[in-house]
């Protein structure tokens, strides 16, 4: 185990404040919060700001760990004594602070619990958090999850293996973040924002109480060429001036296999051919637009600038008239 | 004391399958379902609809009935006024931001 730089985290001197450190948190949370963020990692940052500040807050926590900190040598293995940390998961943290004024997910996690059994068990002494369920039925927390999956995995169904990390309450009632891995049949059909529920994969409940359930949201992971909405899926066809002119027949590489389209002549830009019931499949299932981009071959060569001004002396055309020009 | 520990992952465990229950995203749960689920007592989820943060449908809170996308508005709502210390109109209004931003976001991709 590595001694974190709590004070490099926080990016404050290790001679601020309280009122300092609790400002730099503020910011930091709010930054790296994962439900407001969109900072790479935001997650991994906010835990490890919420362990900076869960020490950093407390003097006498504070003064523990800056005490940890000057026998440390940077690089080395930490193993901190026994007993320096007795009490810290679920200690009173009283101090007049109210709720909501702290980032305190043990406590959250105990309140949480404690609500549920409709008493508040805070303040208890950390040894005695243990017992204090004994003959406690109580059915374990369901917990949620997003899980990112490929488009295609909608059109097909498929296996995926996914990890989470998962706050657990240990039998000596302290708080572990738990990695789990679990593989999930994703349903044919699948959409955005439906959810899976793995009965019984949630927290563990209490004597006889059976576990809560997880939760899995499924989201699309950004696709270059497709975009979903709802059970439709979008795809750009980039195509010639003449396609779209004259008509053609193009090959499409569609999410549900090549598709041979039809372009109908005198096409515009932006133009949406529906193919009905090639979104995302299900009992209604989704349509497949593909919306025209027109593509402007380069005049790059004389003979392209050629061509170009053929088209110029051709056409008695102004593409502005609907701007108000005239024809 | 009993405790149960079906999240207790070994290899072979984690190599087992699972299927799960797919939720439509027109399933309609109840208070006491989200109160359940969320491990909140009533009264934070009445909040949370007074102040516009949930949509429900139905006359009485009896009758209320919820989108399963409510239970992470839910969620959210509980974490940003914990982590954040901001009161509930101070989440009710992030939310909302937070819908708007992805909103646009939506829309860039288009």
């Amino acid at each position: 185990m590595e001694l974190k730089d709590y004070y490099k985290i926080m990016g404050v001197e290790r001679t601020a404040t309280q009122d300092e450190i609790k400002r730099a948190y503020r910011k930091l949370a709010r930054k790296y919060h994962p439900d407001v963020s969109s900072e790479k990692n935001a997650e991994a940052h906010f835990k490890e700001v919420g362990e900076a500040y869960e020490v950093l807050k407390d003097p006498e926590k504070r003064m523990a760990y800056d005490e940890l900190g000057s026998q440390w040598k940077s690089g080395q293995d930490f193993r901190p004594p026994p007993g320096w940390d007795a009490g810290f998961e679920f200690s009173e943290g009283g101090r007049g602070r109210g709720r909501g004024d702290d980032f305190d997910f043990s406590d959250f996690f105990e309140s949480r619990y404690a609500r549920q059994h409709g008493g508040t068990r805070r303040g208890s002494g950390g040894d005695s958090h243990g017992s204090a369920h004994a003959g406690m039925n109580l059915q374990g927390q369901d917990h949620h999850a997003r899980v990112m999956v490929e488009l295609e995995d909608s059109y097909t169904g498929a296996t995926r293996q996914i990890s989470l990390r998962i706050p657990e309450l240990t039998p000596d009632g302290h708080v572990l973040a738990r990695e789990r891995t679990l593989k999930v049949r994703i349903p044919k059909g699948i959409r955005e924002g439906q959810q899976i529920r793995l009965a019984g994969q949630g927290g563990m409940g209490l004597g006889d109480a059976g576990a809560g359930d997880l939760y899995l949201e499924v989201a699309f992971k950004p696709h270059p060429r497709y975009r979903v909405e709802g059970g439709d899926v979008y795809l750009g066809l980039p195509v010639a001036p003449w396609e779209a002119a004259l008509g053609a027949n193009v090959q499409v590489k569609a999410p549900s296999g090549t598709i041979d389209l039809k372009v109908p002549a005198q096409s515009q830009a932006e133009k949406k051919l529906r193919l009905k019931g090639r979104g995302l499949p299900g009992n209604a299932p989704g349509d497949l637009y593909v919306v025209l981009k027109i593509v402007i071959p380069p005049a790059d060569t004389e003979k392209a600038r050629d061509a170009y001004r053929q088209m110029q002396q051709q056409f008695e055309f102004n593409p502005r008239t609907a701007l108000g020009e005239k024809a | 004391m009993k405790r149960k520990n079906p999240g207790e992952t070994t290899v072979e465990q984690a190599l087992m399958e699972l299927h799960g229950e797919l939720i439509s995203l027109e399933a309609e749960f109840t208070l006491e379902d989200l109160c359940r689920s969320c491990m909140l007592q009533s009264d934070h989820i009445v909040a949370l609809v007074q102040e516009g943060v949930l949509e429900v449908h139905g006359e009485d809170t009896t009758q209320w009935r919820f989108r399963i996308s409510s239970f992470r508005r839910v969620r959210t709502a509980m974490s940003l006024q914990r982590d954040l210390g901001v009161n509930l109109a101070g989440a009710a209004l992030a939310l909302e931001l937070l819908d708007r931003i992805a909103e646009l976001e939506r829309r860039i991709s288009s």
